[in-house]
């Protein structure tokens, strides 16, 4: 009977495709939504990420997440490197700083004449930038991947690395975000910006994770930071510690916090913080909850509706099956099977659609990240799509009378 | 034991059936009563049908509309449940007493069905359309077609195989039915206006088909009908009136069309 349930199923070519794009839809939007919202959440903690070599990070108790810049005196450095377990520990700032910079760009004369010159304008642009202060002699925190120029060059004087992505802020209209061409790129170093009525040289350009504020990222040393910052009283924002290779990071930031009373995480745990901050205290869940539960409906109605009428339009040959004597259990048999061949290839559809979509947009603005739980859970939103569908069908076509098929 | 009311029952039949031609009895139908609705809606369709029907020949069920020919077609096929009390006992079997999975089971291997409205499946090409029976049977796919193929080929339909119902006229989509009704050899057809959609023409040569292929020694082929043009065929003639089985009389089905004005004609009109 199943092939018979398939060429029933395919024989409506419009009505098949319907149910199959209903499907199709619903996955699509579960999958790209959740992967725009995975995407976004990663960004939040992007920093935490970005920053490698160090197991644990100390930060003021009342620390939530990431961007929560809550400074302390340079005094906790030493009492961490204090606690047994601890290997070493360097201090981070981590703030926002104004960036100043100069350009000069030709103006149009006016009133518009060929023979009057045109004029030279300067124009300043002030832009918020992340800055970021390694310790000074081991520079712990450096990025993953430098495009162009030395790492050791930050150690030259007013030296910086920025980010590849943030020279649109710095730098907007010369491109130097879309381009990954290191003989390009190179065009932007010894440029100069200036901080707190301090000059900064760019020395290196660096790949950095997008931020979730998309503010540019500035790396320097430690000491230079708090020099690119009006003084603080309190400048040190975390303190970055390696724990004993046979000790757990976890007891040793325990062992931090109680001899502290400072806030020890790993790093995964502070990912999960700063995640679960964003989670609690801002609407993105919500927002992305009510995007996905509408694809979740639409969907159901789409493929439920067309699944439904397709059944009811089949009632009659189901009758007369059943008068033939095909048995209420294997004519549910042929329903599920129905609705597995769509859900399956609506899931297949709806899904390879989102990643065609993320990879289209990689590297863009969009935030787009498709973890693996994010496959199952779309999957289960669509087999309960196709059970809400087939226990409709199922329920008409069980208590069908096969007398029917002798009505007109 | 009889009680007196069956025994009276049994006389009824037997005085119905007009004895002499007939062979064995396929279908022994006593006291069936079937009410649809309840309280104002109430309707009687069937009133106490004491009826037999034999082996070996088409019995046509004639009466004007509405008199419950489709109701008592459908008990006797075991897909509608008379009322209690009733004897519906076909090839032996007592349809009545069934119970789900059993009548289901007995439906598949013993009842073909031809409906007014052919009822095959869309997607399906006349082969596969007449396979389903088998199939349904769990009869390998390969060989049911097979069989599908050969029944078909025998009703004049073998240049059709491959085509789907809505490439076919109505006539040759009533020959599909035949196929399938005929294609698992059940002991019992039923046929339901089989010939009320079609023209003149296709009507008589569905129905010569139904006699020549339909008709065996160990068969009941059972036609509802108010097509006077087909009378002719039936070997044996019921007519209903208002939910019973009025009058039975035996006749030698052959393929001349009847006289006008033959008694029958009358009755279908009534
Ligand atoms: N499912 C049903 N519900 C209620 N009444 C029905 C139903 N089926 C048939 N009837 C009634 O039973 C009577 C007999 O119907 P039917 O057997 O279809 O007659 P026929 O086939 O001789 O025209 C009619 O009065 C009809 O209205
Ligand atoms: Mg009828």
């Amino acid at each position: 009977m199943n092939w018979i349930a398939l060429r029933m199923l395919t024989g409506d070519k419009a009505k098949f495709l319907g149910i199959v794009l209903g499907l199709t839809f619903a996955a699509m939007l579960i999958a790209q939504q959740g992967s725009i919202f995975c995407g976004l959440m990663l960004r939040t903690c992007a920093q935490i990420e970005d920053i490698t070599g160090a197991d644990l990070w100390v930060m003021d108790p009342n620390v939530s997440f990431v961007d929560d810049v809550k400074p302390m005196i340079e005094a906790n450095l030493y009492r961490v490197r204090g606690v047994e377990g601890v290997e070493w520990a360097v201090p981070l700032y981590k703030g926002q700083g104004r960036a100043k910079l100069t350009t000069w760009h030709w103006a149009e004369p006016r009133p518009k004449s060929p023979t009057s010159p045109r004029t030279k304008v300067q124009q300043e642009i002030i832009e918020q930038v992340v800055m970021l202060g390694l310790d000074d002699e081991t520079l712990v925190g450096l990025p993953r991947k430098l495009w162009v120029g030395d790492f050791r060059d930050l150690w030259r004087p007013d030296a910086i690395i920025v980010d590849r992505v943030g020279l649109r802020k710095l730098f907007p209209g010369q491109g130097g975000e879309s381009s990954t061409d290191p003989e390009f790129l190179k065009s932007f170093l010894g440029r100069e910006l200036e901080m707190n009525d301090r000059r900064a040289v760019i020395v290196g350009i660096c790949e950095a994770s997008r931020t979730f504020q998309t503010f540019p990222v500035v790396y320097t040393t430690y000491s230079r930071a708090k020099l690119f910052i009006p003084q603080e009283r309190k400048p040190m924002t975390f303190v970055l510690a390696k724990t004993k290779p046979n000790e757990s990071p976890e007891e040793v930031a325990q062992k931090i916090e109680q001899a502290t009373g400072l806030k020890a995480k790993t790093s995964k745990q502070f990912v999960w913080m700063t995640i679960n901050y964003y989670l609690k205290f801002t609407g993105i869940p919500i927002n992305f909850g009510i995007t996905v539960v509408l694809g979740f409906l639409v969907g159901t109605a789409i493929a439920g509706q067309t699944f439904y009428n397709f059944t009811l339009e089949n009632l009659k040959q189901f009758g007369a099956l059943k008068a033939m004597g095909l048995s209420n259990m294997r004519i549910v048999g042929m329903i599920l099977l129905q609705a597995a061949v769509t859900g399956l290839l609506g899931f297949g559809l709806g899904v390879g659609a989102a990643a065609w979509f993320g990879r289209a947009t990689q590297g863009g603005e969009l935030a787009f990240y498709t973890p693996w739980q994010l496959l199952p859970i779309t999957g289960a939103a669509i087999v309960l799509i196709c059970i809400l569908a087939s226990i409709l069908c199922v329920r008409r076509v069980v208590v069908l009378e096969p007398a029917i098929v002798f009505r007109g | 034991m009889l009680d007196s009311s069956t025994a009276e029952r049994e006389m009824v039949a037997g005085v119905l059936a007009e004895p002499g031609l007939e062979g064995e009895v396929a279908i022994r139908l006593r006291d069936v009563n079937k009410t649809f609705g309840t309280g104002e809606q109430t309707v009687l369709a069937l009133r106490g049908v004491d009826w037999d029907i034999y082996r070996g020949q088409l019995t046509m069920l004639v009466g004007p509309s509405g008199c419950g020919k489709t109701t008592l077609l459908s008990v006797v096929a075991g897909i509608l449940d008379c009322d209690r009390g009733g004897v519906v006992e076909v090839f032996g079997s007592d349809v009545a007493r069934m119970r789900g999975g059993a009548k289901t089971r007995f439906r598949m291997d013993n009842i073909g069905f031809v409906f007014q409205q052919y009822n095959l499946l869309p997607a399906l090409t006349a082969m596969e359309n007449a396979s389903v029976p088998l199939i349904i049977a769990g009869v390998p796919r390969p060989r049911a077609l097979e069989r599908a193929r050969e029944v078909l080929t025998s009703l004049g339909m073998g240049n059709r195989l491959g085509s789907l119902p809505s490439q076919l006229s109505g006539g040759q989509q009533q020959r599909v039915a035949i196929a399938r009704a005929l294609v698992h050899e059940p002991r019992l057809i039923v046929c339901d206006e089989p010939t009320a959609a079609l023209d003149h023409e296709s009507g008589q040569a569905v129905m010569r088909l139904m006699r020549d292929a339909a008709v065996k020694s160990d068969r009941s082929v059972l036609v509802v009908s108010h097509d006077s043009r087909v009378f002719h065929f039936a070997d044996r003639m019921a007519r209903m009136d208002d939910g019973r089985i009025v009058q039975v009389r035996s006749q030698v089905g052959s393929a001349q069309e009847p006289e006008a004005g033959d008694v029958w004609e009358a009755a279908a009109r009534a």
